[in-house]
């Protein structure tokens, strides 16, 4: 009987059994844990348009936060009477931007990043423009959409 | 690496002497040993307690306007969220019952006997410590029947002559049970409690570790068989802990905690109110007791009685005098069989009745 150096042996099976257990026993117990961890995916309204303001909010030369889904969203009335609204998210690292009028700028204070009244980026660290979005006027209401 | 590491510790720490004291320690091996795994067991149920309460948190939301609806999201939506909270109140249960089993075992055995005695207190302020571990995390998760227990109970609380009104404003955070009782409750169960009990447990844990388990009053010195704490008594604890884990799964899955409905201060309470079950044998029998007893009012003579009796329970190896000389109290016996009698008894008549 060459058992001993060829072929499994009873106690290598009996660990392998053992060993696998263990393992399946371990993953039962952790399945369960992780998954709870990861939190459900709770179903938000998607958001096309909203009614960012009122033309009296905002004078010219100012700018005013608004929600747009869950996201922040900056609409701009700019010096020269135009109204623009982009993403209010930097694109550096995330921070929420404001409107200066001293500068006639969307300036995010987290790191001193200045952008334009374009959205595009003048000095400072962010990597690329922040996202613009489509300004509709009906009446007295300001309206935002997203770009088609 | 292995070797380096144990080599690193051993040079600043005395691990090896750790490791050698655990393996010269004998645990007795007696008609009746199997009491001797009770205290693990409610030791184990508690750090299930521990890691599923701190699960529970991540999702759990304190507040009148949130608790009830966080439970609910999270027996509904959250992945297994049904039985993290099972598992959790399961485990409670079983905790207080295990503790139950392991405290009228040292007592029968005389095991708090000298020099056990400061075991027993602080086993004894664990045991009400899980009680009111019980009595506050009942309360979370906002639903009718906890609200109602908790009004209650705060209530008995109310009636203790001189302290009562004081302590029954400090526990409810007001004159009604409310969103503000919640926020204490909350804080009393995650915070206050956990960290006085981690630091009582450390502290009977190590006085059972320095004298080793305690042997029976009258077993012969010499030939008393034993077996080593490490590894042999240490791997059947583990063996324990896995069926009592498995025990707690079949429960949790089969008779999942239900959440009932949302508190409501302005509904009349339900019918079939009734508190957790440890504490039934008390309420039982306050309602007993009648109005009025010798000019005393009924529900004050029987906290004080309570308070009394319980009392003189944690003190029992002080006056127990008769073990230490090797014959054990006759009667001491059979005022454990009348409490654990009685305890039953009033159990079950208070789910009778109720």
């Amino acid at each position: 009987m060459a058992s001993e150096s060829n072929g499994p042996n009873r106690r290598t099976v009996l660990n392998w059994i053992l060993g696998g257990g263990l393992v399946a026993w371990i993953g039962m117990i952790f399945f369960p844990v992780l998954k709870y961890l990861r939190p459900p995916e709770v179903p938000e309204a998607v958001v096309s348009a909203v009614k960012a303001a009122t033309i009296d909010e905002l004078p010219p030369d100012s700018g005013k936060i608004f929600k747009f889904g869950n996201k922040p969203g900056i609409l701009i009335h700019t010096p020269d009477d135009q109204w623009r609204a982009f993403s209010a998210i930097c694109t550096h690292l995330g921070c929420i931007v404001q409107y200066r009028e001293d500068l006639d700028q969307i300036w995010c204070a987290c790191h001193n990043a200045h952008y334009g009244l374009q959205g595009q980026v003048i000095s400072g660290p962010p990597p690329r423009a922040l996202e613009e979005f489509v300004v509709n006027i009906k009446g007295k209401d300001v309206y935002v959409s997203k770009k088609a | 690496m292995k070797r380096t590491l144990a080599q690193w510790f051993q040079e600043r720490y005395p691990v090896e002497s750790v490791v050698e004291y655990s393996q010269k320690k004998e645990v007795p091996l007696v008609h009746g040993t199997i009491w001797y795994y009770f205290g693990g067991v409610t030791l184990f149920l508690f750090i299930v307690q521990v890691i599923t309460g701190i699960l529970l948190l991540f999702y759990y939301r304190t507040g009148a306007e949130q608790a009830y609806e966080s439970v609910k999201f999270l027996m509904t939506q959250v992945h297994f969220g049904w039985l993290i909270r099972s598992i959790h109140s399961w485990s409670a249960n079983l905790m207080v019952l295990s503790a139950f089993i392991h405290m009228f075992s040292v007592f029968f055995t005389r095991a708090y006997r000298k020099p056990r005695e400061l075991t027993w207190v602080t086993g004894m302020v664990l045991f009400l410590l899980a009680m009111a571990f019980g009595f506050s995390g009942y309360l979370l998760p906002w639903n009718e029947l906890a609200y109602f227990a908790t009004k209650v109970g705060t209530d008995i609380v109310g009636v203790i002559p001189g302290i009562g009104d004081f302590m029954l404003t400090l526990l409810r955070g007001g004159e009604d049970v409310t969103g503000a009782t919640l926020s204490r409750f909350f804080g009393f169960h995650i915070a206050l409690f956990p960290g006085i009990f981690t630091v009582i447990l450390a502290i009977h844990l190590l006085f059972v570790q320095v004298q080793g388990m305690s042997k029976p009053e009258n077993a012969p010195e010499a030939n008393l068989k034993t077996m080593p704490f490490f590894p042999n008594f240490v791997l059947r604890d583990l063996l324990l802990w896995l069926i009592v884990l498995n025990i707690l799964a079949i429960l949790a899955v089969y008779f999942p905690w239900e959440l009932g409905s949302k508190a409501d201060p302005f509904v009349s309470a339900p019918a079939g109110i009734r508190p957790e079950w440890y504490f039934m044998f008390m309420f039982q029998t306050l309602k007993f007791i009648p109005g009025h007893v010798l000019g005393i009012e009924g529900e004050i003579l029987g906290i004080l009685g309570f308070g009394i009796a319980g009392l003189l329970w944690i003190l029992v190896p002080f006056f127990d005098r008769s073990t230490e000389r090797g014959r054990r109290s006759k009667i001491l016996t059979y005022v454990g069989i009348i409490v654990v009698l009685f305890i039953i008894m009033m159990t079950i008549i208070g789910y009778i009745l109720s």
